[in-house]
């Protein structure tokens, strides 16, 4: 039994499929603004309460509870300091490209979440730093905020409620790593984008050392229809903690790549068969799936063939939903190459700040680009294992583990044939 | 605040050309810099480091000459240091100069899967470059092959940066296609044209629009 399809008033972005107008005025036809000023008058703590409720959780990568995030900023009376809502834009992880077709679709719905998001934070500023490379889409952000600008919808008296919000769009210059929160702050400050050690965290100490929240583009612009709607609207979606609708980016082989929004808690196989034009060749000729963006371990032919596609599914299968990047791989892709590829990514992005991650990740890269040459002998694919878990879990930020996480997830379904490539050469 | 001229022929990948060229902002980018600064609080003018270098790297030609980070460095009052760190950590500042045509193709895991290497060969084929990160003969083009850039879902693609203006992404590419976008660049033809979004007026690096 498959699942109903999301219909345009249950989608959080009814225009990710672009099939309508990007700018304000196709917005608002979409209802989007409307509601707006019954938002800003809701009591901050009813808000919170409400996202709580419903069971957001950040669709960054890390997936932790939203409410519980915006509720660990002060109180703008205690914490005497200017506050700051960062949109992390900095979209870059390999099959990752959802945010992408938000700023260029709908761009609105990320303006509106800012709007929301600053005041129910307490801040008056908020910076949506985006990947340098989304040159195009800035572009249009930058159009969306001035015509939410011109209609008083940003500025000194937002809805004629006095409220002060403005909003910055910040152009990164292409480094991967700035997708961590607190290497995107202190990227934003004009520093390298080299990651905070935490505590302290970004809710008390977060941009020029003030109380700052950071949040995916998709988190945010989900806040104003979850808050707009009753929560079943959104709840209704998925299994219990995993709740909502998501957007779903499924690239690689499959006969129709795209973004999709559906309901979380979907299966993967039919998140591919019925949405992604399926596999190319079909089913049986699946090898493997990444399900939530390259630092995600893959999934093979028959976990894919029945696990659910949310948070608490996955972590059960041993890898995560990340930024639910699906990356479908047939038997026609040469699967080491890739992983190959990716580690190379990797060992390009580490931002040499610790020495695990800075040594141990060129190490992986180069020791799994030998072996899948089929130079090398068979211990050596247990030493790259065992490397693997000498630099997890080992530095500043979560990098080096998203870094050996398909590493291994390479090794524990895939060990054999990098074993036969060693095997062929030996004999 | 003083700041320190360093030597170019000892910076890695700079050339003894670069100095001395005594580097001004237009009066256009006068203006830019002045608003950029405005985004951000007053004290806090370091945030603008990579936006300026946005900047600089738009006028100067594509590419940050020693003096197009000291002029930064000077804009801000900040040691050269700080800037020129900035400007070596990130990927998409030029530390030599590059080609009008900047040709970058991902060759990351979705573009792989859907044949980014006929897409790199094409590249390599049009242009006469033989391998990642030179220029091409005529200067015209430099390729670069780059990971992910966000539009997997388009694969292959590659992204190709004018010198001195926006950069657009091109998607769903094949062979026949790279050929054909890369000819119509050479011919001066208009770069949005097969580009995959179609931009807004707005130019998120020179500003120029409100606030
Ligand atoms: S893998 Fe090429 S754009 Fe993402």
């Amino acid at each position: 039994m498959t699942l109903p399809r999301l219909k345009k008033e249950d989608m959080c972005f009814p225009n990710l499929d672009n099939s309508g107008d990007w700018g304000i005025k196709g917005y608002k036809q979409r209802g989007g603004y409307q509601g707006l000023k019954e938002i800003l008058q809701m009591p901050v703590a009813e808000r919170i309460e409400k996202l709580k409720a419903s069971g957001l959780r950040g669709r960054g990568g890390a997936g932790f509870p939203t409410g519980m995030k915006w509720s660990f900023m002060p109180k703008p009376e205690v914490s005497n300091k200017p506050h700051y809502l960062v949109c992390n834009a900095d979209e870059g992880e390999p099959g990752t490209c959802k945010d992408r077709d938000i700023l260029r679709y709908d761009p609105h719905t990320l303006v509106e979440g800012m709007i929301v998001g600053c005041h129910t934070l307490g801040a008056k500023v908020g910076y949506i730093y985006v990947r340098g490379e989304y040159y195009d889409e800035s572009s249009r952000l930058v159009a969306a905020i001035e015509e939410a600008r011109k209609e008083g919808l940003l500025g000194k008296n937002i809805c004629g409620l006095g409220i002060e919000v403005e909003v910055h769009v910040h152009l990164g210059a292409g480094a991967y790593i700035c997708g961590e929160e607190t290497a995107l702050l202190e990227s934003l400050e004009g520093k390298k984008g080299q990651p905070r050690l935490k505590p302290p965290f970004p809710a008390g100490f977060g941009l020029y050392g003030c109380p700052t929240t950071i949040n995916n583009v998709e988190t945010i612009a989900q806040v104003p229809p979850i808050l707009k709607n009753k929560l079943e609207w959104f709840t209704r979606w998925g299994r219990p903690g995993n709740s909502g609708t998501k957007i779903f980016s499924v690239s690689g082989s499959v006969n129709k790549p795209g973004n999709f929004e559906a309901p979380m808690s979907i299966p993967l196989r039919e998140l591919i068969d019925e949405y992604a034009g399926g596999v190319i060749g079909g089913w049986e000729n699946l090898q493997a799936v990444i399900p939530g963006g390259s630092s995600t371990p893959m999934l093979n032919a028959e976990q894919a063939g029945r696990v659910l596609m949310d948070f608490d599914a996955l972590k059960a299968e041993g890898t995560g939903l990340g930024t639910a990047a699906v990356v479908v791989m047939n038997k026609q892709v040469d699967l080491l190459r890739v992983m190959v590829r990716i580690a190379e990514f990797y060992k390009h992005e580490s931002c040499g700040q610790c020495t695990p991650c800075r040594e141990g990740v060129g190490w992986v890269y180069r020791l799994m680009e030998r072996l899948c040459r089929g130079e090398g002998t068979l211990e050596e694919v247990d030493q790259l294992y065992a490397l693997t878990k000498k630099i997890e879990g080992r530095t500043i930020c979560a990098f080096a583990d998203g870094a050996m996480w398909p590493v291994q997830g390479t090794l524990k379904h895939f060990r054999g044939l990098i074993e036969e490539r060693v095997r062929k050469n030996v004999a | 605040m003083p700041t320190i001229r360093i030597n170019a022929s000892v910076s890695s990948g700079q050339t003894p050309r670069a100095l001395g060229l005594g580097l001004q902002w237009s009066k256009k980018a006068a203006a830019s810099v002045k608003e950029i600064l405005g985004r951000y609080p007053v004290e806090r003018s370091r945030s603008a480091v990579i936006p300026l270098l946005w900047l600089a790297q738009r006028e100067f030609g594509g590419w940050l000459s020693v003096d197009a980070m000291q002029l930064v460095a000077d804009t801000l009052e900040l040691p050269y240091i700080r800037v020129y760190e900035v400007a070596s950590f990130y990927t998409m500042f030029n530390l030599k100069p590059v080609g009008k045509f900047h040709v970058q193709v991902c060759t990351n895991c979705s573009c792989m899967i859907r044949g980014s290497d006929a897409i790199v060969a094409a590249v390599k084929d049009v242009t006469g470059i033989e391998a990642s990160g030179e220029n091409s003969a005529d200067g015209m083009f430099t390729f670069t092959e780059v990971e992910c850039l966000g539009a997997c879902v388009a694969a292959p693609m590659m992204q190709v940066t004018l010198a001195d203006g926006p950069l657009h992404y091109y998607t769903h590419l094949d062979a026949g296609k790279v050929r054909e976008i890369l000819g119509h660049l050479k011919k001066g033809g208009e770069a949005a044209t097969f580009a995959d979004t179609s931009p807004a007026k707005h130019d998120p690096i020179c500003g120029g629009y409100g606030g």
